[in-house]
């Protein structure tokens, strides 16, 4: 076992075949929220937990670190079982919407988490003065936490997560509650761990985020794992080449040549929106433009993106998404 | 030294605590208000006094025990603050071993305030203080880590309210179980194995209860003392390790 977790392509993260169920109410209704989750989290990336709303990402984070109990299958940390203390060690993690202890003032509150790490003294003290600095609250060390904002509180949340500098970081929506100066911070912010030779996985819904941040990503919708892997990976399996044109003036019997080409139509007044999913299309679509002197207002080529394979393996589990918050 | 740290933070917790501070201020009104007692028989008013005043520090921390004990886990888990804890490399059995310590530390400082009061009144009231009272005094701060183990226990496992409910049974059966055993051992078959069976089982608290050795000014043999102390650490001792056991099982969620 040792040997194996020292080799270059260590997994830091490992689970296999997750299973979490909840018994609900007075009768006990059984809830699947994790339905056989296998990945694995390499040393050195970043990896997000991407998926709708109760899909099932913070059951599985809790069950990593050792909150709650699996129904079935295994998950390791640094090769050990979760919830062994070495593992714990080397793990930092933040908590969905986080509450704390908040009679405590920012440094009491690092200092006491330092102590559960047996952290003491004046090198306790000078990680805690670069971590207020690192999450930009150095002004609210002697400030009580029920005085904090909750951009503060995440902001506090990430430093008690970082403490020990861990070699694994676990961030349950670390970006929740940020304004978007705050959400680039966490992003510069995850990728200095990067560099540092740090792990990351972090879940979230806000998939722009993930998509400028990860190495990888997985998707759980509904407690299964739908999608596994680079982002450029994914997105290229997903390439739909969709162009999008804004057209003004387009008179009716032009719209009635351009409708069979389209694979979307939409009309607003004056203006008429199109989609059109391959290159012939497009070039013939022009050609009647062009002949009918109706005017091109817009051209958008698609990108393929992670929200709209999101989007589509959402509608594939029929669930409610919420992309892009 | 994690144990320390989450008992200190506990018991800071405690002082923040509303109830507490109720409580005590009762705790020393009911002690102050042997100050203006008639002066009866000399005998009588000096075993009143005492009666009064060590009846309402042990009843007092009993509610402290109770009431703030069985916010302990509960709040924590509420609140998700052990989220944060528990993903540490802290034990479970840390974590609840500290919660315990820190509440003994909250309840030793309000005996040691409660116990001021006393015997200022004492003093006051030109009553003799003799050794047994601090004995007394000492199983009664027993009696409290008994119950705060009770209440933890619990706590562990079901709501604050129910917790409250299961405690203060304890506690009111835990006087009575000599009682009990009498009463058992009147009855026949079935009903005598129960009873005895629950005098067995749940602590004897009246052990801890020395206020007529003091009234009374009769002394206490050390090897009892020895004994009654045994008897209550091991017993605090079985339902920590109860309570940590069934809190290792439990998901937080
Ligand atoms: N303590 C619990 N008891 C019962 N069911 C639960 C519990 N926690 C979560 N669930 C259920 O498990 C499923 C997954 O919930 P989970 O919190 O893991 O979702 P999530 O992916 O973190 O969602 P979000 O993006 O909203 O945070 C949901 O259907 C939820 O109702
Ligand atoms: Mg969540």
């Amino acid at each position: 076992m040792e040997h194996i977790s020292n080799l270059a392509c260590e997994q830091v993260i490992q689970t296999d075949q997750l299973r979490k169920v909840f018994k609900v109410g007075f009768w006990g209704r059984r809830v699947t929220a994790v339905d056989g989750v296998s990945l694995e989290v390499q040393r050195g990336e970043v990896f997000g937990f991407l998926g709708p709303n109760g899909a099932g990402k913070t059951t599985t984070i809790k069950m990593l670190m050792g909150l709650i109990y699996p129904s079935g299958g295994t998950a390791t940390l640094f090769g050990h079982p979760v919830g062994d203390p070495s593992a714990k060690a080397k793990v930092g993690f933040l908590p969905e919407s986080p509450y704390f202890y908040d009679y405590l003032t920012g440094r009491e509150f690092l200092r006491f988490y330092g102590h559960l790490f047996g952290l003491l003294g004046t090198a306790l003290d000078k990680r805690i003065d670069e971590l207020l600095e690192l999450v930009g609250i150095t002004h609210a060390r002697d400030l009580q936490l029920r005085k904090f904002s909750k951009g503060m509180l995440q902001r506090v949340g990430i430093a008690q997560a970082l403490i020990n500098d861990p070699e694994l970081v676990i961030l349950d929506e670390p970006m929740s509650g940020l304004d978007p100066i705050g959400r680039k911070e966490v992003r510069d912010l995850i990728l200095r761990l990067k560099e540092s030779g740090k792990t990351v996985m972090f879940s979230s819904h806000i998939l722009h985020d993930a998509e400028l941040l990860c190495d990888r990503v997985a998707m759980i919708m509904k407690g299964k794992l739908v999608a596994c892997g680079p982002v450029s990976e994914l997105i290229a399996g997903d390439t739909t080449h969709e162009v999008e044109m804004v057209i003004d003036r387009l008179l009716p019997e032009a719209l009635e040549r351009i409708r069979p080409l389209a694979s979307k139509v939409v009309l607003q007044g004056e203006r008429v929106m199109v989609v059109l999913s391959s290159q012939q299309a497009v070039d013939l679509a022009l050609d009647v433009i062009r002949s009918a002197k109706a005017k091109l207002v817009a051209l958008t080529p698609h990108k393929a993106s992670l929200e709209d394979l999101f989007i589509r393996k959402a509608t594939g589990v029929h669930q409610p998404v919420e992309a892009r918050v | 030294m994690k144990v320390f740290s989450i008992a200190l933070n506990t018991f800071r917790e405690n002082l923040r605590d509303k109830l507490l501070y109720n409580l005590l201020i009762f705790a020393l009104l009911m002690i102050g208000s042997s100050l203006i007692l008639m002066r009866l028989t000399l005998g009588e008013f000096h075993r009143l006094i005492l009666d009064i005043g060590l009846g309402s520090i042990n009843f007092f921390g009993v509610l402290i025990a109770i009431f703030v004990g069985i916010g302990l886990v509960s709040k924590e888990i509420e609140r998700k603050t052990i989220y944060t804890i528990v993903s540490k490399p802290v034990a479970r059995f840390q974590f609840l071993l500290g919660k315990y310590l820190g509440l003994c530390l909250t309840l030793f400082i309000n005996t040691v305030i409660m116990t001021s009061g006393l015997l200022a009144v004492l003093y006051f009231q030109d009553v003799p203080i003799h050794t047994v009272l601090f004995k007394a005094l000492g199983m009664i701060m027993l009696e409290f880590m008994v119950i705060t183990a009770v209440a933890l226990l619990f706590s562990t496992f079901s709501s604050a309210t129910l917790s409250a409910i299961f405690t203060l049974a304890i506690y009111v059966i835990g006087h009575l179980t000599p009682d009990l055993k009498t009463f058992g051992q009147k009855m026949e078959g079935a009903g005598r194995t129960v009873l005895e069976g629950i005098y067995y089982i749940l602590p004897n608290l009246d052990r801890f209860n020395l206020k007529g050795h003091v009234t009374h000014q009769l002394e206490v043999p050390a090897g009892d003392l020895l004994m009654i102390t045994a008897y209550g650490m091991a017993y605090t001792a079985f339902l920590l390790m109860l309570a940590s056991i069934i809190f290792q099982q439990r998901d937080f969620r």
